[in-house]
């Protein structure tokens, strides 16, 4: 191993990515003081905040390429590649096939924040691949839904606060990103919570609406207790040791270093982990907590698509891939064939999607799939794929937000503010087409198809785990894929295809309109999703505008091409370069520089070889004097015949699906629809219609019922009431033990001793009332014979 | 052990101190029928008042925090060795300032928001003793001083409570003037005895601090026992806490605010000031009691809030669970907790205070704060609902806003407590103290939810017919329920401002803090064997 | 012995008082014999105040002869609040302090 210090390219960008987070946040307090009055009601400011830090964003995200390359041409000698970013790809002495990455300084800088027994802890940002890219792509997703929401929302009887709170929600976000601390990270964290809060209960008039807000907030709340309590754990194991080399407890760098390090108490780094884990369920709606998720979209559907792609539940992935040492070491992550992480991401993975199947609102559909894939990131760090994880963060927010807002767009103009696709949905493809394509790209990417991004991420994730020796969680997987793909045919079938059902034929509902009527002219609508509406006037479904269509066509094709940063079947490993941190010992001072002048220092193989490591960072100590900040992870090789299993499996799985929706929602609302002719109605012709009952009724009361319905109806059974009524019960029995309580303990044990002594003292008082006859004379004379007996006493006393 | 002092500028304590006297006096040659001139004066006294205390902020050494400032040493009743001993450091300063503050918000409020049973000739001039008292509390450096400003405190509430007070005051205000004699008086009993145990030298802190820790360790242990139970039920901690949602509940918005935001600390301050550094063997022996009852307060509180049904009486409860979070973090003995409980005493004392002065204001607007009569404060009142859910989220804890920096270094501290307390039981107390987190986010929230959030109830809404499309609407209220009003505004921002700085850069704070926290803990562990 | 013959004059002047306080109905006579008491007091300072040859007794003294008149003229200003405001100044009548 080489050892060579080299100068690393910076900029201003970079150094100043901590203004990515801060100009929303001042945006947000622009929005919520002046945004009534400005002449859009404060969305500019919203925007123009946004697309500042996106600006910054990109320009940070060109200078850390610059960075990675500059790091690894000083340090293989040798500058390669094309257009000034592309890195160095050198074969080296080092690994036989692999090809090596020099080690490359995050960009750090702290300002005190607060201080405690002489220790000052810093605010700032840790800037490295994996915050690199989560400030481009939250800053990017966020700009493109509130372009989005412009129109959607556009109306609303709180546009402005819908705004205030959308941007403080992505400042949130990207505070957590940056953190250089723990502390940071909670506030960004708590901050999101709050933003949840407040967007999805929006439209808090209705009472399931603020419920569905407070289920939001208290779950994730009580994952919170466990990022408390984690960070405490984590605090006192790495303090002494990273206060030793000039940082604390609280630093993410000294927290990944000193995990390694080879000094840390593996029971604090495990039950530290299991805490901080517990946070990650709650925030990235794991099973058993993910039940508030599908009640999130009781919010606005921009909501829904940001939450779900880029921000919020993606908080707790990125807080397990934050801090990947203390897992990495205190699970045992390789060294184990079973770990918390993998079994709950597996867990989730197949509970998710099996409830996919029984939705009929098609933003619940989505909300499920975004639990199954989370479960996806899940499984991937915990099966050591920490690259394919983070990658699976990346494209997944593409191609969720675009069906999400596609999902919006179809209740927008489509159905009538509807998301029931069995009521109100049905053969809208031709009619909006670019909504219709956009999401049928995105579900294409969602489920895998290969040449998709999802393809690219997802199907790394699986091969990885069987890699890395995980086979079991390697076929959860597998089957998790083949889920997926049904499902999601099913809602593209449900939605797109088939006969044209209530709104989206151009039906009106009755409750709608007379909604309308009431408070027409009013500036705050009375229907569910808060519209002044302003198409009345139109017969029927039609395409969206273009502030909905942009978004959805610019995230439809990223959800194509930007699996190409990573796709090892044409070669491509950018996104591994850039982004993932080098598993290699390095000089220990590096641990506090400021990262004015980075050092880059040695050089480790790190992709792309078969077999483990069994030495180097992560499975032995680093050297005395050296630190290391990421462990060595080896990666799987990717090939054809390894992926095809998982093709196999999706092809299987959206056929099946297809085949079965077409005949379950297809027949039985029309028979003689041409579309339906495979479900076997056309081959029997007329003669057969009664029987094509018997057909549905195999189809669905056999087969679907059979199958589907029994499995996934019981997972949601326990989903609503066992996991649900927990919840539930905790609360309610939360209450009525404080109501008891309160009313025995407080108010007649602990209350009825203290007015005893004062009921006591009353009575004395009542008994010797007689006395106080009021008479002055009487009292003379009661004084003065006490004298007299006091005198006679103190006279016999002394004789 | 030789405490630095600084002796610059010492006439500025006392200034600021006994300031409101002359306000009391001035207004004592004012007949009581003009209510507007003793509004007048009240205002102008505290906020002259206040302004002195801007200029102690000035005048303060910040690089020397640690050491007693301002000190003034001078003889005052020889005859049982007691002195005129004041000064400031950087524990006692934020309180300090912040009972200046709050005395002054609260003379803005009350300018047209007068309690009903009227009279603002007494109330304003016992809200200015009141703040004579508490402020001296925190300068004291002289047991006895310390005791009789301690004392002068309770009066005034008492009869701000008992006069001015809800339908129960009478009940009330007995109450907490029983509860908290009760403990005055084992609280003088201990120190009269510490007093004797040091070899009836001197009652000044500075010495009663370096005498105390060579007392016996059993003697120790009683005499802490019966300042534990003085501050306790200041504080107030389970199980000698049920004196406050009587007060609070039935106590007037004013005496609400000021009971929360600075009364309650005296006695945390009490604890960090008085029981642990005088007695360091003693606090070593109680804190697990102290941690054990702050965390069961902690619970106990979010339960008692849960079952709640008005509201005021719900942010009384929640008083409760807050100082147990300040308690658990004096019982671990470490910088980390006394910062905190510090930090903490503050920051519950602007968002508690915020969360009275908003009860107050429904109160006046609806006549009931019956959690289920009240709904759709959005609507009615948006801008009161905002602050409302403003004030709830700081007091859940949310980081950015100043709860959080009181709440999680307490519960980060008990994982790992200082002079090898028992750190098994300290971390299931940290456990459970973050469970009450959640607990918090529970009643808070749903507080929220069921009072700001739906519809406005029909009662109140004399648009009732119109509401189905009266939202955000500043035109349409019904004929007494109205936004905040200009008074309101100017008597909440400062602590709206507060709530967010403090949030957002608490190092404002624990800067001061810090030092003066350090030495306190580096002076009890030279008192630990 | 010398004192004896003070004491004794004392303790009669005292005993009128108190049969006076007691007995009498009048508050100005009340007060008059609250004033004989005190006298009493008097004469026992000064007799002793002479038997032992030191000042404190007749310091004390004329500290009472100072507290008495402060007093009675308290006493007597009650007195006519109360006979104004009740036309009355018989003790027996008067009970608002009755508890």
């Amino acid at each position: 191993m080489s050892m060579l210090a080299a100068t690393l390219s910076s900029g201003w960008f970079l150094e100043n990515a901590w203004l990515i987070p801060l100009i929303p946040a001042i945006g947000f307090v622009l929005i919520i003081l002046f945004g009534k009055r400005m002449p859009q009601g404060g969305s500019e400011v919203g925007l123009v905040s946004m697309a500042a830090s996106l600006a910054i964003a990109i320009g940070a995200t060109v200078q850390w390429i610059q960075r990675v390359n500059s790091a690894s041409a000083e340090g293989e000698h040798a500058l390669g590649g094309f257009f000034g970013f592309a890195r160095a790809i050198v074969p080296t002495a080092t690994e036989e096939g692999g090809h090596s990455a020099a080690f490359v300084e995050p960009v750090v800088r702290t300002w005190t924040w607060w201080q405690s027994g002489g220790l000052e802890f810093g605010v700032g940002q840790h800037i490295d691949g994996l915050a690199i890219m989560l400030l481009l792509l939250v800053t990017f997703i966020s700009l493109l839904v509130q372009i989005y929401s412009t129109e959607y929302v556009s109306g609303d009887r709180r546009f402005t606060h819908f705004f205030a709170a959308l941007t403080l929600f992505s400042a949130g976000m990207l505070v957590m990103v940056l953190a250089e601390n723990m502390i940071q990270l909670i506030l960004g964290w708590e901050i999101m919570g709050l933003c949840s809060f407040m967007l999805i209960g929006h439209w808090w008039e209705e009472t399931a609406n603020s419920k569905a807000a407070l289920k939001a907030f208290f779950t994730v709340r009580v994952g919170d207790v466990g990022l408390l309590v984690g960070t405490a754990v984590i605090f006192f194991g790495a303090n002494d040791w990273a206060v030793e080399r000039g940082s604390n407890g609280f630093s993410i760098r000294a927290i990944s270093a000193w995990a390694l390090s080879g000094e840390a108490s593996n029971s604090v780094l495990f039950w530290g982990g299991v805490a901080l884990f517990i946070a990650a369920i709650g925030k990235s709606g794991q099973f058993p907590l993910h039940t508030w998720l599908p009640d999130a979209m009781a919010g606005p559907t921009p909501v829904s698509s940001l939450l779900h792609s880029s921000t919020m539940v993606v908080a707790g992935v990125f807080l397990v891939a934050r801090v990947y040492p203390v897992f990495f070491v205190g699970f045992d992550i390789l060294d184990t064939a079973v770990n918390l992480i993998t079994i709950i991401g597996g867990i989730t993975i197949i509970a998710a999607a099996a409830l996919a199947f029984v939705q009929d609102d098609i933003k619940k559909v989505l909300a499920y799939s975004t639990v199954s894939q989370l479960g996806y990131m899940m499984l991937g760090l915990g099966v050591g794929a920490w690259l394919p994880a983070v990658f699976h963060i990346f494209t997944h927010a593409f191609f969720k937000c675009a069906l999400f807002l596609a999902a919006g767009s179809v209740s927008h103009s489509g159905s009538h503010h509807s998301f029931d696709m069995k009521k109100d949905m049905g053969g809208l493809a031709r009619k909006m087409p670019v909504t219709a394509t956009t999401w049928m790209i995105s579900t294409a990417a969602l489920c895998g198809i290969p040449f998709f991004s999802g393809f690219f991420s997802k199907d790394e994730i699986i091969d990885n785990a069987s890699h890395n020796g995980y086979q079991f969680f390697y076929w959860v997987g597998l089957i998790g894929a083949a889920m997926t793909a049904a499902y999601m045919t099913r809602a593209t079938y449900l939605t797109f295809f088939g006969k044209a059902r209530g709104a989206a034929a151009g039906e009106h509902h009755d409750d709608h309109a007379d909604d309308h009527a009431d408070d027409h002219g009013a500036d705050h609508g009375h229907d569910a999703h808060g519209h002044d509406d302003h198409h009345d006037a139109h017969a029927g479904p039609h395409e969206s505008p273009w502030r909905i269509t942009a978004p959805l066509v610019i995230l439809a094709t990223l959800a194509i091409f930007s699996g190409y940063l990573n796709a090892p079947a044409v070669g491509t490993h950018y996104f591994t370069d850039w982004v993932e941190p080098v598993g290699v010992a390095v000089e220990a001072d590096a641990l506090h520089s400021a990262g004015d002048e980075g050092h880059a220092l040695g050089l480790a193989a790190v992709t792309a070889e078969e077999g483990g490591y069994s030495e180097g960072c992560g499975f032995s100590d680093p050297a005395e004097g050296t630190v290391c900040y990421a462990p060595k992870l080896s990666h799987a090789v990717f090939s054809w015949s390894k992926a095809a299993p998982s093709i196999l499996l999706v092809a299987f799985g959206i056929s099946i699906s297809a085949w079965l929706s077409m005949g379950v929602f297809g027949d039985r609302r029309n028979p003689l629809k041409g579309l339906t002719s495979r479900s076997g109605i056309a081959r029997r012709g007329h003669a057969f219609l009664v029987n094509k009952y018997y057909l549905d009724h195999l189809y669905e009361g056999v087969i679907v019922r059979a199958v589907a319905y029994p499995m996934a109806k019981a997972a949601y059974w326990i989903n609503q009431n066992i996991l649900d009524g927990i919840v539930n019960g905790v609360g309610r029995s939360g209450r009525s033990t404080g109501e008891w309580v309160y009313r025995n303990l407080d108010q007649r044990v602990v209350d009825g001793a203290v007015n005893a002594s004062g009921f006591i003292a009353s009575e004395t008082g009542h008994a010797l009332q007689p006395v106080q006859s009021g008479k002055v004379n009487q009292y003379g004379a009661l004084l003065f014979g006490a004298a007299t007996v006091g005198a006679i006493v103190l006279i016999l006393v002394n004789i | 052990m030789n405490m630095e002092t600084i002796t610059t500028d010492n006439w500025i304590l006392t200034v600021g101190t006994f300031l409101p006297l002359v306000g009391v006096l001035l207004m004592m040659f004012v007949p009581a029928s003009e209510e507007r001139t003793h509004k007048q004066i009240g205002i102008i006294t505290s906020a002259v008042t206040a302004a002195v205390g801007v200029l102690t902020l000035i005048r303060f050494d910040f690089g020397r925090s640690e050491s007693l400032q301002f000190f003034v040493d001078t003889e005052w009743i020889s005859v049982i060795r007691s002195n005129y001993t004041i000064g400031l450091d950087g524990i006692s300063l934020p309180l300090y300032f912040l009972s200046m503050i709050v005395t002054l918000l609260v003379m803005i409020y009350t300018w047209d928001n007068m309690p009903d049973a009227g009279n603002p000739k007494s109330f304003i001039m016992l809200m200015l003793v009141l703040q004579v008292g508490m402020a001296g509390s925190f300068i004291a450096q002289d047991l006895i001083l310390f005791f009789v400003f301690f004392e002068v405190v309770l009066l005034p509430m008492y009869f701000m409570i008992g006069v001015w007070g809800g339908e129960q005051r009478q009940y009330a205000s007995l109450k907490f003037f029983l509860y908290t004699m009760f403990g005055s008086a084992l609280m003088l009993v201990a120190f009269l005895a510490l007093f004797f145990q040091t070899g009836a030298e001197s009652f000044s802190f500075a010495h009663l601090a370096e005498a105390g820790a060579l007392i016996d360790r059993d003697v120790q242990i009683w005499i802490f026992a019966g300042m534990f139970v003085g501050f306790a039920v200041k504080v107030p901690m389970f199980p000698f806490h049920t004196w406050l949602p009587d007060a609070h509940t039935q106590a007037p918005t004013q005496g609400s605010v000021i009971l929360a935001a600075i009364l309650l600390k005296l006695g945390t301050y009490g604890f960090v000031r008085i029981a642990i550094p005088m007695l360091p063997q003693g606090a070593k022996a109680w804190a697990p009691v102290i941690g054990i009852l702050a965390v069961i307060g902690i619970i106990y509180g979010a339960l008692g809030c849960l079952a709640q049904t008005d509201m005021k009486r719900l942010i009384a409860f929640s008083s409760v669970a807050h100082m147990g979070f300040v308690m658990l973090g004096i019982s671990t003995l470490t910088e980390f907790g006394i910062n905190a409980a510090l930090f903490g005493m503050v920051a519950h004392g602007l968002i508690t205070g915020m969360l009275f002065f908003i009860a107050g204001s429904v109160k006046h607007r609806y006549h009931t704060l019956e959690i289920n009569r009240l709904s759709g404060m959005l609507i009615q009142m948006p801008r009161l609902g905002w602050i409302l859910g403003f004030s709830a989220m700081a007091s859940l804890g949310l980081p950015g806003l100043a709860g959080f920096w009181g709440e999680f270094p307490a519960i980060l501290s008990a994982y790992n407590p200082n002079f090898g307390l028992d750190e098994t039981l300290y971390r299931v107390l940290m456990v459970i103290a973050a469970l009450g987190t959640v607990l918090a986010a529970a009643y808070l929230l749903w507080l929220y939810q069921r009072t700001a959030f739906g519809r406005p109830n029909p009662e109140f809404d004399s648009h009732a017919t119109h509401a189905v499309g009266a939202g955000v609407n500043d035109d349409h209220h019904g004929a007494d329920i109205h936004d905040v009003t200009p008074i309101e505004w100017i008597a909440w921002t400062p602590f709206l401002i507060a709530i967010v700085v403090f949030g957002v850069y608490p190092q404002l704070m624990f800067d001061v803090m810090d030092p003066a926290v350090s030495a306190l803990v580096e002076r009890v562990g030279a008192g630990i064997p | 012995m010398y004192a004896v013959n003070f004491l004794i004059l004392g303790a009669l002047l005292f005993a009128l008082g108190v049969f006076g306080v007691i007995a009498r109905r009048n508050a100005v006579m009340v007060l008059m014999s609250i004033e004989l008491i005190l006298n009493a007091v008097n004469v026992n300072l000064i007799a002793f105040a002479l038997m032992n040859d030191s000042a404190e007794g007749h310091v004390f003294a004329l500290y009472v002869i100072a507290v008495a008149a402060a007093e009675v003229g308290v006493g007597l200003a009650m007195v006519l609040m109360i006979y104004r405001n009740r036309r009355s100044i018989a003790l027996d009548e008067l009970s608002a302090l009755k508890g």
